[in-house]
Parts: structure tokens; sequence; C-alpha cells
């Protein structure tokens, strides 16, 4: 028997029949008493103030609305766990109760966890993709496009099954690649951690290295119960998957089912398959292609080729015969050589000749002289006849003179006798229109008694004495009222004057 | 013409030869550029043609399985699937 059990027994000490304990004796047999009684229980209760320390134990505490229990995950276990204890989560765990005698406190050490129903389940990772997204983990920023032609093609999923012969029939049938599979557990304990080691071992891989680094990765599971599915909802694989830089295809669950890795992953294919397929283009339409451009590039080049030898050969018809060119030239020059000879001559002949007009056109001093004298000769002619001219002109001018003297006297004479008969004409009219003669047969010239003459009866009867004027004398009248009409009435004084034989003519 | 594809051809991707060479057909059927500069092009378009066919010829399917050692190395050895 050990010590221990030594211990188990307490000794009697004191007084009575109560067995007297030591401290160590009691916790001893209390953690004896809770151990054997609780060694596996299972317990439902709310994860409260979660903590994981630098030594990687998780301290935890479980309630309900009335009790506290604290519990411990071993840093073995918390690995294999498949889920990781956060506030608030709902969880069913399964454990045996222990003591901590240097503390005097009881403790619940956890070995399994499952979340307490499938709500609960969906609330958790929807919260998880929240405060994951509010990273920006899941940013579309971050992804990386996928490779049209990946030379290499890492697969992370279980070796066996379905889901990667389904992956390797259908690369097989669009695009045989070299394919290296990363062997993981896809569900159950230690599945994430296996999945997200896969992702990182990957991306560790040297670009140069034995083992190729690929340049693409599918993570890929079948479908299954969102238990099943969890290890693709865990924060370690979502993290890796956001973390690797190889762009990644997930392809987990069935069409409808989605997890957490999908929203971190560059590309989330709704099947294994269509992953392949998003993953390699089909080789009998990328031969095609390169077939066609082939053929093109051939036709393209085959086709610049004859555009420009026609070009060229246009171009050469353009340019004409060499040797013509030649001989134009020659020609072009023996004409310009010919012209320059010619040219000279004819140039030398035409200033001779002008300069022959000249010299005819210049003439000789003496003829000059002779001009000049000549000229003189006639100016003194000229000036003689002037003179002579002058002489005569005087001669004339006094005859002229003589003559228009004569000429004005006799005018001025016939003008004395024409004025002297025309003068006697007008007076004899003169003559015969005087008053007095009209006087003379028997008219009377009325005048007031300052003289005015009256013509009207009215003046005459106004003035009261007048003087009548008769030929031969003057005498005085009174006027003694309106007169009988005379007998008839007296031609007006004109009318005698027309009668008269004197010439009207010269009176108007 | 030899058949050496150029290391910097051979270093391209298959997606990216492929657009070169399309871009290439593309100005030659275009019908610009200088003859030598078309010539050569023509050439670069012919090695682009080799260097696709080439990554289309070497389509092999090689499966292959991780196995981790003990130390934490990675190694691969053939995947014993079908």
């Amino acid at each position: 028997m050990s010590d221990n059990s030594d211990a188990a027994i307490p000794a009697q000490r004191g007084t009575g029949n109560v067995p007297e304990y030591t401290v160590s004796e009691l916790s001893s047999a209390v953690k004896r008493t809770i151990e054997g009684s609780f060694g596996w229980v299972r317990v439902r209760g709310e994860i409260s103030r979660p903590s994981v320390p630098a030594s990687g134990h998780c301290y935890l505490r479980l309630k309900d609305d009335a009790a506290v229990l604290d519990a411990v995950i071993w840093r073995g276990v918390l690995a294999r766990l498949g889920i990781r204890p956060e506030e608030g989560l709902e969880v069913i765990v399964t454990g045996r109760m222990t003591t901590y005698p240097g503390k005097s406190t009881y403790q619940l050490v956890i070995e399994r966890m499952e979340l307490a129903g499938e709500g609960a389940l969906l609330k958790m990772i929807e919260e998880r993709r929240k405060r994951l997204a509010a990273e920006g983990l899941f940013d579309e920023a971050r992804k990386k496009k996928i490779p049209f032609l990946p030379d290499v093609i890492g697969v992370i999923t279980s070796p066996t099954g379905a889901v990667i012969r389904d992956i390797l029939h259908r690369l097989a049938e669009r695009f045989p690649r070299r394919v290296l599979i990363w062997p993981v557990a896809v569900q159950g304990e230690g599945a994430a951690d296996q999945v997200a080691a896969a992702i990182d071992g990957f991306n560790a891989l040297p670009r140069a290295g034995k083992v190729p680094r690929p340049d693409l990765l599918i993570v890929a599971r079948g479908g299954g119960s969102l238990e099943d599915l969890m290890p693709f909802n865990e924060e370690i694989v979502v993290r890796a998957a956001a973390a690797s830089a190889i762009p990644l295809i997930s392809a987990v669950g069935h069409e409808t089912d989605t997890t957490l890795i999908d929203y971190a992953a560059d590309l989330r294919a709704p099947t294994p398959t269509a992953a392949a397929e998003r993953a390699v283009p089909v080789r009998a339409d990328l031969i095609a292609d390169v077939s066609r451009d082939g053929a093109r590039l051939v036709a393209g080049l085959t086709r610049l080729v004859s555009e420009r030898r026609t070009q060229v050969a246009g171009l050469a018809r353009g340019l004409g015969d060499p040797r013509r060119l030649v001989e134009e030239c020659r020609q072009r020059l023996d004409v310009s050589g010919e012209r320059l000879s010619l040219g000279l001559g004819n140039w030398l002949k035409a200033r001779r000749a002008s300069i022959e007009m000249l010299g005819r056109t210049l003439p000789h001093p003496r003829e000059r002289l002779a001009r000049a004298r000549e000229a003189a000769a006639g100016l003194a002619a000229r000036l003689a006849a002037t003179a002579q001219a002058q002489r005569h002109g005087v001669a004339r001018g006094r005859e002229r003179g003589a003559e228009l003297i004569a000429r004005l006297q006799a005018a001025a004479a016939r003008s004395v006798v024409e004025r002297r008969q025309r003068l006697a004409a007008v007076a004899g009219l003169l003559e015969s229109v005087a008053p007095t003669k009209v006087l003379e047969r028997g008219y009377v010239l009325v005048r007031d008694a300052a003289g005015h003459v009256l013509t009207g009866a009215g003046a005459a009867q106004a003035a009261v004495h007048l003087a009548l004027q008769f030929h031969d004398g003057t005498v005085g009248a009174t006027v003694t009222g309106a007169a009988a009409p005379p007998p008839s009435t007296p031609a007006t004084p004109k009318r005698p004057a027309k009668r008269d034989g004197t010439s009207q003519g010269s009176l108007l | 013409m030899s058949d050496e594809i150029p290391a910097d051809i051979a270093k391209l991707s298959f997606e990216d030869a492929l657009k070169q060479l399309e871009d290439i057909v593309r100005t030659l059927e275009a019908g610009k550029g200088k003859l030598d500069d078309s010539i050569a092009a023509y050439e670069r378009g012919s090695a682009l043609r080799r260097h696709c066919e080439r990554k289309l010829a070497e389509a092999e399917a090689r499966i292959e399985k991780i196995a981790l050692s003990a130390d934490g190395g990675v190694r691969s050895e053939p995947a014993g699937l079908s």
C-alpha cells in the first residue's frame, strides 16, 4: 500500500469518535470522491470568459442561470477539438471532474466539445463570418486571379473517396496537369488543423524545390451535414485560405452549402468537379486556337510581304529606266552646251550691232560745230528779219492811226446828223401830244385853289373854288352843284393824239 | 529559322504567350509597320506558337501525393490512385 492510501484513513487523535483530518488528507479525500464519482460526465452550458494564456491551455467557465463551473481544456485537446471556445457559445462538453487542492477549487477537464443544437451552430458561424468580414478577410481586393493554365495544381482533400476521383477525372478530360494531393481528414476532430496546415504547407514550398510549388490550390470536400462541414468553418482554415499566396478555389459540400472558407477563397466552386473545370481550360480548344493563330500569323506575314512586293513593283515602274534617264540628261546637256556656244556668239553680235548703231547716231564735233554755226546764222537772220518787221510795223501803225482818226471823225459827224434828225422827229411828236394842243380843241384843265388837277366831278364839288385853264389863259370858277349832263361824252385826251398823223412807233 | 524558343518566351505562361501571339497576329494582319519589324514580329510569333504548342503537348497527368517526413520535411510520392 502506498503512503497515499495510508493518508486516506485518518488517525484517531484527540477526543470523541469524530475523525480528525489534516487539510491535505481532507483535500485528497474530496479529490478521490469527486474524481471517482464524476470521472466521465456530459455537461451542457454556456461558455463564459474563455482565455488561452501562453501555456496554450484554455481556461473557461461553463454557466447556466444559477451556477458556474470552472473548466479547462489542455493544449493537446484544444487542438483537436473542432470547436474554438467562444464567449456565449452553448455547448455540450464531455470530461472529468477534478480538484485543485492547492486552491481549494474543483474544475471540469474537458475532453470533447460539441455545439448544442444546429441553430446555435449556425448562429456561431454567422457571428464568426461577421467578425472575420469586419477584419477584411473576405474583401474583394484580396482576391487573386485564378491562373489561366496552371502547371501544377495542389489539391487538399481526402485521398480516398469520390471527390479526388471526380477532380482528377475532370482535369484529365480537359487538360491533364501535374497534381499534388495533400491528404487531409475532411471531417471530425483535427480536420481543420490539417486543412490549414496543408494550405500553409503548399504556400511554404520553395519555388524551385524538389516538390514543385503549385500555381493553384483546390480545397475540396464532398457533401455532408453541417457538423461534417464544420472544419471548413473554422477560423484557422478561413485564415489560412485568406492568407494563401497561391490562388485558391474552394469546393466544399454541395452547391447549396456555403462554408466560411468559400468567403475567403479566391473563387468558390459549387462542386469539386466544377473546381476542376475552373482550374484548367479545355486543351483541344487551345490547340485549335493556337493552330488558328499560327495560320493567321503565316497568312498575315505572307500578305504583308506580297503587299510590299506589289508596292515595290509599282514604285519601280514609277522610277523608270535609268539608262533613259541618263540619255535624257545627256541630251539636255548637249542642247544646253550648244545653246551656250551659240549664245555667246549671238550675244557678241548683238552687242556689236548696238554699238555700231550708237556710233552712227553719235555726230562728229565738226558737224556739231557746223550745225551750231548754222543755227547761229539762222538766229541772226531771224533777228534781222524781226527788226525789219518791227520797222514795218511802226509805219503801218502810223498809217492805221490816221485812218482810224478819219473814220472817227466821219463817224462823229454822221452821229451828230443822225441825232439831230431823231431829235426833230421826237420834238414833233412831243408837240403833237402837248396838253395845250388839246385845250385848243375846247378842253379845259380844272384845278383847285392849290393848283392840283381835278379829274372828277366829286373832287370838283368838294373844291368849291376852281381854276379853269384854257389854251389861252386861266379863269376862276365856283361850283354851284351838279350840272345837267352834257350832250355827249367827250373823247379821252389820248384819242385825238392817236388821230393825229404823227408816227406812233417813235412815241412808244 | 531555328526551333529554339528564346528564353524570355520560354518563361511566359501559356496565357501570356497566347495573348502575345494574338497581338502579333492582329498587328501583322493590319499590314502596318516596317517590314523588318514585321519579320521580327513573325519570328517572335512563330516562337510563341511553338511555346504554346509545347505547353499544350506537355499535358501529362502526373498525380503525386504529399508525404510528410518525421522532421517536418515535405516530399512527394506517386499517388496510388487510378
